[in-house]
């Protein structure tokens, strides 16, 4: 792991830490209805100070939290047009199944690759530090994932131009 | 030292004991009140209080005249009274249009309180005239949903947690059903719904929990900045900011000393010099066991657990090692020097002071 890497993650974790403190909490706007507060944003006061983690300029991630959800919103790094084009399509995979991950929100935030909507129910059902540690786990992950793919698009490519250049 | 009783895997929103103890009305985050009773060690569900049709989010039990109050988020609260082996439930006439969020009986138990997301509190009595419950708002300054309540002792004075950063001691004198009130550290002017005082929190963050003191002269408040404070009726607020996680309520256990507990599922005790002019941090109530021996047996054992289950060499990662395994939401006055909380794992524990002060060097409660 690179020596970059491990401060961030470990910055993300104190930080996921401290904002994933939820609460049941009810609609102060509709009655008998409950709603992600950081989502509807209707009340100012339930809103916690937003927190942007970054690596580098092009790997960040947004921590918005509220009195009963918070929304994690990752940018995964990507170098070159590959690398876009393959994490572009690695997270429209996963946002389509996006209710079998059960935190994962089905549309990004704008100007990042991915986002988690964690609410005080997930808390509720899952253990905090798993859910913490799911989260640095999918960051850790899908680098390596991206990094993967790419160098298997790449393989795949010259063995292509290979079979296809023998023909001349 | 610690009784830990479980009640499945589904959160405990709000627990409330009878008076000797020996039953435990709970609400498993869903619209039902059980309520178990106590044979040996372990609890048997003996009712269930359905009439709520939203979330019971507060549940309060009179030692006195035996009486259940349970608020929901269906914007109703009930007085259950036990005739012939049955909870019989009233309804009260809250007025409010949002979730009722606590309910507090006041000391006497000829009042209770209803905290609300409709940004008021409403005060209920009994009207005998009319033979049902009416309620009474305070709604002055609060700007934001109320969250924790708490009675001064002298059953007339009420203080309020709210999520507009602040928390209030308001006046609850209802004349047509209490004496006229003396004066307290907190005041002398008590119309209904007056400010006695109004505390702003050292940094912004909704008032989890709020507690009087045994004497009702100090009041200890704890607030999402991770800060526990305590104010003295008409001084300045002292407070500490600490190293843990939020907190969700505090509870005194002598006129000295008070528990927080909240995120970090792990009650701690604060201790307050005389003058109250400083809040220290004493010491985690949950102290994890010794580590034995033959651990290293126990890892190598978990090793080759993990390598068959996830195909990696990696011993579970960390565990928590505190009794609760998730946040605690609530803490109760159980008894003198003993307290209970109840978590979001599904557990009840009840806590004594006075054995946990023999059991854990260098403290003391005084």
């Amino acid at each position: 792991m690179s020596t970059t890497l491990r401060p961030y993650l470990n910055a993300v974790r104190a930080t996921l830490n401290a904002a994933m403190c939820l609460e049941n909490f009810n609609s102060q706007v509709v009655e008998r209805h409950v709603k992600p507060e950081v989502e509807v944003k209707t009340s100012k006061e339930l809103l916690l100070t937003p927190v942007v983690v970054a690596r580098n300029e092009k790997e960040k991630v947004l921590i918005e939290s509220s009195i009963n959800s918070m929304r994690i919103s990752i940018a995964v790094k990507q170098a070159d047009e590959i690398e876009q084009i393959l994490c572009q399509k690695f997270m429209r995979f996963m946002m389509m199944r996006a209710e079998n991950f059960i935190v994962l929100r089905r549309k990004p935030y704008p100007g990042y690759d991915i986002s988690f909507l964690i609410t005080n129910i997930h808390t509720e059902q899952m253990l905090k530090h798993k859910l913490v540690d799911f989260v640095i786990h999918f960051m850790e992950e899908i680098d390596k994932e991206i990094s993967e793919m790419k160098l298997s698009v790449n393989a795949r490519a010259r063995i292509c131009a290979e079979e296809f250049l023998k023909r001349f | 030292m610690a009784d830990v009783s479980n009640f499945g895997v589904k959160p405990i929103s709000c627990h409330a004991f009878n008076h000797d103890r020996s039953q435990l009305a709970l609400s498993l985050n869903d619209n039902d009140v059980q309520i178990y009773k106590k044979s040996g060690k372990k609890w048997d569900l003996i009712h269930t209080l359905s009439e709520h049709t939203l979330k019971v989010t507060g549940i309060d039990w009179a030692p006195k005249t035996n009486r259940i109050v349970t608020c929901g988020a269906d914007r109703n609260a009930y007085v259950w009274q036990l005739t012939d082996g049955v909870w019989v439930q009233e309804l009260v006439i809250l007025r409010i249009n949002r979730a009722a969020t606590c309910v507090k009986w006041s000391p006497e138990e000829d009042k209770f309180a209803v905290g609300s997301s409709s940004r008021m509190i409403s005060i209920c009595y009994f009207e005998s005239d009319n033979n049902w419950w009416v309620s009474k708002h305070i709604k002055k300054p609060i700007r934001s949903t109320i969250v924790t309540l708490d009675w001064h002792p002298n059953n007339i004075l009420l203080a309020a947690g709210c999520c507009d950063y602040k928390a209030y001691v308001f006046s609850a004198y209802i004349k047509e059903i209490n004496a006229k009130p003396g004066a307290t550290v907190w005041g002398k002017k008590m119309n209904f719904g007056n400010i006695m005082q109004e505390v702003v929190m050292p940094c912004t963050g909704w008032v989890h929990g709020v507690s009087f003191s045994p004497s009702g002269n100090r009041l200890a408040m704890v607030s999402h900045g991770s800060i526990v404070s305590v104010v003295t009726g008409g001084a300045e607020l002292v407070g500490l900011r600490t190293e843990h996680l939020p907190f969700n309520d505090c509870i005194w256990i002598t006129e000295n000393s008070f528990v927080a507990a909240g995120h970090d599922c792990n009650p701690m005790l604060f201790t307050v010099d005389g003058g109250c002019t400083k809040v220290d941090f004493s010491c985690k109530l949950d102290q994890p066991p010794k580590a034995g021996g033959g651990g290293r047996a126990v890892s190598a054992m978990n090793m080759f657990k993990m390598m068959d289950k996830k195909g990696a060499v990696e011993t579970g990662g960390k565990e928590i090692d505190t009794k609760h395994k998730n946040a605690i939401t609530q803490l109760y006055a159980y008894g003198p020097n003993k307290f209970s909380s109840a978590g979001k794992d599904g557990n009840v524990i009840v806590w004594d002071a006075k054995s946990l002060e023999s059991s854990i060097a260098g403290l003391r409660i005084a």
